[in-house]
């Protein structure tokens, strides 16, 4: 059925591309009049950090790379095009490294609709830095070491197609080979090996068994909504997979289960504020009745949260978000002696943001507390524009923990302060 | 994640209308609701680019450029809807910020970010007015308007070019001036300058028109002409501060759609402000 409905979607698309193109050779233009000039930016940006603490099974240094972003775009009477990219010298891995983060064409055939194909960002759904209905991939990698909050999001290889309406508006996302987080392997930010009982890092790098075969291990991420009153309302479906390991293999290699995500939000003004409110249903598919201990259970998430100024250029934002883990008796009694995960696992998240001078000065700090973990994991940050291009930024992640094992604690010897310098033209 | 836009941007421009002939002096209010429609509602919808020179007290220069489209809702000079396209500075270049103005002073502004390196839509909760728009020394009331409902007014001087209005807020806690006079251009009823001032008498901020260039439309099919105040500076006495703001490129009544001021667009911009 869903393969189906995939199938139906990639059709639409691909119809709906050649509509759009347009009719060439249809009038003899040279190509310097469909193409207007070419915009052409970037920066360059030297980052450094080092834990604070002793990592046996990971560099001092957490961060420490040159990197150049160039970020290109043009567009046609019919289509813009962009493409920006990354190289950087990595000091933690110790090669030379590059990314291309956006490379699409963008496209607004008719009033009603429209696409854009490529690799891009996506990002939707209603959480501050806690992420339910959105199953794009996220680069946690970066965020713990202390790269800029851009690199949260990594790029999709996908294409949207976009509907509009007075009644809803719709999103379709396909991506036709599954495009994971990237998650900690142990390269850059070290963790706790459940089945070594132990920590592990470079020395241990977790290989995961990607689904890879292309148009077959797809994915499809819908989202339908519409303002009332300027409420936004949103329901919203995936068909995919886990997007970081959710199992392992007989042999005991990282896999990425099936998952089929099912869920609504709602934003909007709130006592002189924004309150949000999300839910998820997560289908594990390949353990639906939870007693597989190599796969994970199927969960249900909420989150609810609320922003408001507290004072001039002062702003704080407070979520409650909670996983419920599903069949919680299948998945006691199917342990073999691993750490046991609570059935609800609850987290606070707190965001301060305070301007000074200007506004060219900011600090913030992003906490995260988890009173069921008993772990936290706290983000100051300290920016400064010295000029319009020069940004100068020093701040630090910090993981506190009772236990190994929990999402937070296990990253305790990961906690490192850093400084950075980039220069944007 | 980026700061300057936790503060909101309403309208923006000091623009102005027909002037209209008069024989006998207006009342107060008279001048006064004819000066609220001039600075920020004149025509049905209008279509600029905007650039700040923000000049510190040590004379070190920032800059920031953005494309605007505003347009009105049909109740006249009411509620709004603002459109927003950074150009400059780098930091902030392809965001796109949104607002609906709610005339109504119950109902907070609706107001959303978009920052396209992240490609998220964050809803911005409504803050303080008086803080400083975009780092400069213009504030987000003086580009968004403050609602003629918010003050007081008494017309203490008419000299030979203007009308002089004194406005007391009402509820003085909310603002940091004790009162501010306005200088209202007898015939075009543009505000060319407003000084506002402390409790012990002292001015502490200037804004100043200084250039007001006659813009021309067409609205019914008819060719009209909106006086528009083009270059304006806004100073801070206390702090030595002072920004130029320049208006280029304007044009009223473009037929803006009300659907540019979506989610779709914040997204992705209309075309005609990325260039």
């Amino acid at each position: 059925m869903i393969r189906i409905f995939k199938t139906g979607c990639l059709i639409l698309l691909l119809t709906m591309m050649q509509a759009s193109a347009p009719a060439l050779g249809a009038e003899e233009k040279a190509w310097s009049d469909y193409i207007k000039p070419l915009e052409v930016h970037g920066f360059l940006e030297v980052r450094g950090g080092i834990r604070t603490q002793n990592d046996p099974h990971a560099k001092d240094i957490s961060v420490m790379e040159t990197r150049l972003q160039a970020d290109l775009f043009t567009y046609t009477d019919w289509a813009e095009f962009k493409l920006k990219g990354d190289v950087w010298a990595d000091g933690v891995t110790e090669k030379g490294d590059g990314d291309i983060r956006e490379a699409w064409v963008f496209s607004r055939p008719s009033d009603f609709m429209d696409l854009k194909i490529g690799r891009q960002v996506l990002t939707w759904g209603t959480g501050d830095l806690v992420f339910l209905n959105d199953l794009f991939p996220k680069d946690w990698q970066s965020y713990f070491i202390g790269r800029d909050a851009e690199y949260l999001k990594a790029p999709s290889d996908a294409a949207k197609i976009s509907f509009f309406s007075a009644l809803a508006s719709l999103d379709l996302v396909y991506t036709p080979q599954f495009d994971p987080d990237r998650f900690i392997t142990g390269e850059y930010v070290s963790y706790w090996d459940a089945a070594a009982a132990n920590h592990a890092g470079q020395d241990d790098i977790i290989h995961a068994d990607r689904p890879d075969n292309w148009f077959e291990d797809d994915e499809l991420a819908v989202r339908i909504y519409r303002n009332v009153l300027n409420y936004e309302l949103a329901l919203y479906g995936y068909w995919g997979f886990w997007k970081r390991p959710g199992g392992q293999n007989v042999h005991g290699t990282a896999i990425f289960p099936e998952l089929n995500v099912y869920g609504a939000s709602a934003r909007g003004q709130m006592a002189g504020g924004i309150g949000n409110m999300e839910v998820a249903y997560y289908d594990s598919a390949e353990d639906s009745g939870g007693s597989d201990p190599l796969i994970n259970n199927s969960e249900i998430r909420y989150v609810v949260g609320y922003t408001r100024d507290l004072a001039m250029d002062l702003n704080a934002s407070l979520q409650y978000y909670v996983e419920q883990l599903l069949d919680y008796g299948a998945y006691e009694d199917s342990l073999s002696g691993a750490p046991v995960r609570d059935e609800f696992r609850q987290v606070i998240t707190l965001q301060l943001t305070q301007l000074l001078m200007n506004q060219t000065l900011e600090l913030s700090l992003s906490g995260y507390y988890s009173p069921s973990d008993k772990d936290t994991y706290l983000r100051p940050k300290i920016s400064y524009d010295l000029t319009d291009s020069i940004i100068l930024e020093t701040g630090a992640n910090i993981f506190i923990g009772e236990e190994d094992h929990t999402f937070f604690g296990q990253f305790e010897n990961n906690t490192n302060v850093y400084v950075a310098v980039r220069y944007s033209l | 994640m980026k700061r300057r836009f936790l503060i909101p941007l309403g309208g923006l421009l000091l623009a102005t209308g027909v002037a209209m002939a008069q024989t006998a002096t207006p009342t107060t209010d008279e001048i006064i609701h004819k000066a609220n429609h001039m600075a920020l509602y004149q025509g049905a919808d209008m279509k600029s680019k905007v650039s700040l020179e923000i000049t510190d007290k040590q004379g070190r220069v920032r800059e920031r450029a953005f494309s605007s489209l505003r347009k009105n809702d049909d109740n006249p000079d009411r509620d709004q809807k603002y459109y927003t396209f950074f150009q400059a500075p780098a930091d902030v270049r392809k965001m796109t910020f949104m607002v609906h103005k709610h005339a109504d002073l119950e109902k907070d502004d609706d107001r959303w970010l978009y920052m396209p390196s992240l490609d998220l839509v964050k809803r911005i909760a409504a803050g303080d007015k008086r803080t400083s728009f975009v780092g400069s020394d213009f504030l987000y009331e003086d580009i968004s308007g403050r609602s003629p409902e918010d003050d007081s007014h008494e017309l203490i001087e008419m000299t030979e070019k203007y009308y002089v209005i004194k406005n007391t807020p009402k509820k003085p806690d909310t603002v940091e001036f004790a009162y501010y006079t306005a200088h209202i251009d007898k015939e075009n009823f543009l505000p060319m300058k407003m000084e506002f001032f402390k409790e012990d008498g002292r001015v502490y901020r200037v804004i100043e028109s200084m250039q007001v260039d006659a813009i021309e439309a067409e609205q019914n099919g008819q060719p009209v002409t909106y006086p528009t105040v083009t270059i304006s500076v806004a100073k801070n006495l206390e702090s030595g501060g002072m920004t130029k703001m320049t208006v280029s490129d304007v044009h009223y009544n473009a037929g803006i759609r009300d659907d540019i001021f979506s989610e779709r667009y914040l997204r992705r911009p209309p075309r005609d402000v990325m260039r």
